[in-house]
Parts: structure tokens; sequence; C-alpha cells
């Protein structure tokens, strides 16, 4: 424990201090919050860019001519232009604001897909995926006639590399699968998965939900097609996500929905579509929300994604050791390389009860299936109980956690 | 047997025993689920399950002599433990007792603030199956008539 704190070169107890969240009690116990792949908890910078923007310079963004617009439009910009660095896309223009990974991914679906999917078309996920990037491409496949395949996931929790070659023909026009797991927290090798898929000629959308706020993530490195992901797991404000998406395929893409921002002129006979980014940005957005998401990505900026990375992986090395010691857990979801999430069962106890008996000593984790049904019914369960780290959580935490768990299996023997 | 108020007040009383220690009545819930009796693995049907708990909750009744009787299962402790608190004071009773009953111990016993807000609309829906079925058996009977 003493090596790993030693490894990074964060100060927790100073990133805990931005968290006005993390500072009570809970059910009589300081608050230990372990459900950071469901949302993440806001430094005060976010909370206080959200207040700044309403209390000083609340106005309707862009073709605003008064000061106010013009602060607000600025203001919204410069947040595409940090994730623009943030993601390292080419263009500032390949970011599209959106509510969040689910609708970042639908609107792939509703407008590449519908524009390129034909009868007999295969798309292909992972066994691994969360609902949203499950059911938006079988939505596309069932209009269509196409046919979604799916990579299978090994006990351990990953998937080969081997399988998802064995899928690829050339018929397969989409791949969509997760950079990270939600609810095992497996690493998928998106780079091999994405120079696979490109030497058949299909695109690659990854759903980077779980990896924006852990691992390094360059678009133009990774070289995906498009990218989707959600602020409220990256200690930003909860409504607004992002979808990247390579200028020559958003340019060829239809709008996804119609309305104001989105066009270049409207008579009653025809409408010319604005350019992106703006042709996905029908009416007002999140304005409020996006403007703070920028206080989020300069957070993490701070600390650097390599100390987060060093840090989060000693609170999972260390976590995954203590967890293995209780008689009664069992982990689910073992791969070798894997974000801050630990998934486990404990024997004799439904994954709900213990969530309320932890809950009971101010320990938040989640239980259920996580939005995975189909991967908990590979493993045979109903669901599991899940632990997910963020960069404020603290070996301290986990002893509590550990402790709490023990008192627990002790209790019901 | 005792009324059914007799039996609320039993169990107000074994809950105000634990105070307000959020961990042992959750520990006693449990305890008490432990101890239901199974039930016939042949009555966990789909049929049985009780729509609008997060958990399963398998519920079936007899009528017998005029007065319904319970038996339910689930596959979380905690659960079973919230439909032993109610087996115990609807089972045995007649349909228009079970029909009738304020069950007024689950708001003093602070049962919503125990569990929280999606496990209090399981036991709401539990309940409510339980009034159907007595709704369904003094129908019967009053066709029997």
């Amino acid at each position: 424990m003493e090596a790993a704190i030693k490894q990074s070169s964060l100060d927790i107890a100073a990133i805990r201090a931005q968290f006005p969240v993390l500072k009570q009690e809970v059910n009589g116990y300081p608050l230990t919050y372990f459900d950071n792949a469901a949302t993440s908890q806001k430094p005060l910078r976010v909370i206080e860019a959200l207040n700044q923007y309403y209390s000083a310079y609340n106005s309707n963004i862009h073709r605003g001519v008064h000061t106010l617009a013009e602060k607000a439009t600025n203001a919204y910009e410069a947040t595409r232009n940090s994730l623009q660095k943030f993601i390292n896309a080419n263009e500032k223009e390949e970011i599209i604001f959106t509510k969040g990974t689910s609708e970042s991914i639908n609107l792939v679906a509703a407008t590449y897909g519908r524009q390129n999917i034909s009868e007999g078309d295969e798309i292909i996920i992972t066994g691994l995926e969360h609902h949203s990037n499950i059911v938006p491409w079988q939505m596309l496949c069932e209009e269509k006639g196409a046919i979604l395949k799916v990579v299978p996931v090994s006990n351990q929790g990953e998937i080969n590399l081997d399988d998802f070659k064995a899928l690829l023909s050339d018929k397969t026009k989409i791949v969509s699968v997760a950079f990270a797991s939600n609810a095992l927290g497996t690493i998928n090798p998106v780079k091999q998965i994405i120079e696979a898929a490109h030497k058949i000629g299909a695109v690659v959308l990854l759903d980077a939900a779980q990896a924006v706020a852990h691992l390094e993530v360059d678009v133009q490195a990774l070289d995906c097609d498009f990218l989707a992901a959600s602020a409220h797991k990256m200690y930003g404000p909860t409504g607004v996500g992002f979808l990247y998406g390579k200028r020559h395929l958003l340019e060829q893409m239809p709008p996804y929905q119609g309305g104001g921002e989105m066009i270049k002129e409207v008579t009653f006979e025809k409408t010319t579509y604005n350019d992106i980014p703006f042709k996905f940005e029908a009416g007002t957005p999140n304005i409020a929300d996006i403007i703070a998401f920028s206080e989020a990505i300069g957070f993490i900026n701070e600390l650097g994604k390599e100390n987060i990375r060093v840090y989060e992986d000693a609170l999972l090395d260390y976590a995954t050791q203590k967890l293995t010691a209780i008689d009664k857990v069992k982990l689910i979801g073992t791969a070798q390389h894997k974000v801050g999430v630990l998934s486990f069962i404990f024997e004799g106890m439904h994954p709900f009860d213990v969530g309320m008996m932890l809950d009971a000593r101010g320990i938040a984790v989640r239980t259920g299936h996580h939005c995975t049904m189909p991967l908990m019914e590979q493993f045979g369960l109903e669901g599991t109980i899940r632990a997910s780290f963020a960069v404020y959580n603290t070996f301290e935490e986990i002893d509590t956690f550990v402790a709490s768990l023990t008192k627990i299996a002790n209790r019901i023997k | 047997m005792n009324s059914v108020e007799e039996i609320q007040q039993d169990i107000i009383e074994e809950f105000e025993f634990l105070a307000d220690d959020r961990e042992s009545t959750i520990f006693y819930i449990m305890e008490l689920g432990q101890k239901l009796p199974a039930m016939d693995e042949s009555l966990k049907t789909e049929e049985n399950i009780i729509k609008g708990c997060q958990s399963k909750v398998w519920l079936t009744s007899d009528y017998k002599d005029g007065k319904v009787y319970f038996t339910a299962d689930s596959n979380t402790d905690i659960t079973k433990g919230l439909i032993s608190l109610l087996i115990r004071i609807l089972s045995g009773q007649t349909p228009d007792t079970i029909l009738n009953t304020e069950l007024n111990f689950v708001e003093k016993i602070g049962m919503s603030q125990v569990i929280g807000s999606q496990r209090s609309n399981g036991f709401n829906a539990m309940i409510k199956q339980m009034k159907l079925y007595a709704l369904g058996y003094r129908a019967k009977a009053q066709v029997n008539k």
C-alpha cells in the first residue's frame, strides 16, 4: 500500500477537498463513494462554473449580438476546444455535443447506420456491452434486416481478438465496442480491433464512457471513426456528452434531428443544413452544463491522465488483493487489463442485500445487472455487487469497505 | 390467533427495540427472511412472480374454511423478510380482514427509510397482490353462496 502511494504523485487529500459531496456522513458513517462507474462526483470548480453561468452570463448561444450571448457562446465553444485537445481530435468541428453516450450511439445508428446499412449487412458488438451499445444496433438491424454479431466473452471477462476477427467479413459494416466494460472493468484491445475492422472497410465506434476519465484516449492514434462518452462519468455535469466523428463521415451523414441551430436556410420548400458540428446540434443545447464540462476536463488535465491511471491501478490492485482474501467473495471479471471496477458476488447473500448492508455503513456501491443483462446471463448471474473507483478514493476507504464485508460475512455464518 | 392489530403492534415493538440502528434493522429483516419456510420449487412459476419487485418474489395462496393462507419466497433474504412480515399479519385471515386491514406498521416502523424507495415500491406490490388474492376469494365465495 505504501509503495503504491509512493508511485503516485497526486495529493489525494487535496483532491478530496475539492469535492464537497465527499465531506458528509451517511447513516452515521463517513461516506465512501464507490459508485463512480455509474457517475462520478463533481469538483467545486464544476459546480462554481454552473453557478457562475447562471449568475453572470446566462444567454442563448450563437447568433446573438449582445455581450452576454457572446460570452456564453465563447464559453460554450471553449469546451469544444478543450474536448478536441482532450481526445486529440484533428479539428474541433469533429466534436458534437449530445446528452451523453447513449444519445451519441443512437445518433450514429440513426444517421450513419440508416444511411449505410442494408439487408444482410452485419454489425459487430461484444458480449461485454452496456445496453446502450446493444439496443440502438438491434433497432437498426430490425429496421434494415441486418444482422447483429456478438464477440464472445471468456470466463475471465475478456474478448479474444481471434474470435473477433473470425466474425469479420465483407458484410461487416459497423463495429461498435466498449473501450472499457462498465460491469467488469475489462479494457478491450481497441487498437487491434480498429485495425482489423478497417482492413475490411468497416467503421468503428468506441463506447468510451468508462474510459475517458481513466485512460489515455487519443482518437487519432486509435484511428477510431466514432467515439462516444458522457461528461458525468468524468467529473462533469449530468445530461451532457459528446460524439467524436471523423470529418468526412460526419459530413456525409444526414442530420439526426431537425430544429434551430442545425439549419443554414429554411424555406417551406426546402431546408439546407448547417455545417458540422451544428448540423447535429438541433435546438438550444445544454449550455450551462456544457460550459461547466470544460472545468471537469481542466480538472483531469491538471492531475494528468498518467498520474490518475497509476493511482487508480494501485487502488484496484490493492482492493482486488484484499477482496480475494474474503472467503465468501467471488470476483467476476478477472481480465488482465482493467479500469478500476471490481464486480463480485457474495456467497449466501443476494447482491441487493449486500448493497443495502454496505449502505447502512455509508458505503455506496451498485448492485444488479449494470445494464448488461446478456453479460450477466453468461455468468449465470442476475447481478453483481460493483465497486468502482475514482481518483479521490483512498486506500483507507478500501480498508473500510473490506472490513464491512468481512463483518457481514461473519454475521451471516 | 391474534388479531391483525395485535400482530402489527408486536411487530412495531420488535422494531422499536432495534431503535434507529439501520444495520441491525436490516439484519433483523434478513433473519426473518431466513426463517421463512421454503416454498415448493414447483410453485416458483412465472405466473406466481409479483410484478413490480426488483428482486424475484413468488406468492401463492390457498383458501380453506373461509381463510386465506399465503406462501411466498424470494431470491433475496431481505425481500423474504419483508414478505414474511406480511404473511405473519395476513395469512390465516378472512378475505374481508385482509381487504380491510390498514397496514399501519409500515409507516410506524419507518419502513421506507430502512429499505429505500425501490424496495418500498416492491413491498407495496406485495401488499397489493395479497389483497388481490383476497378479493378473488371473496368474489368466489359470494358466487358460491
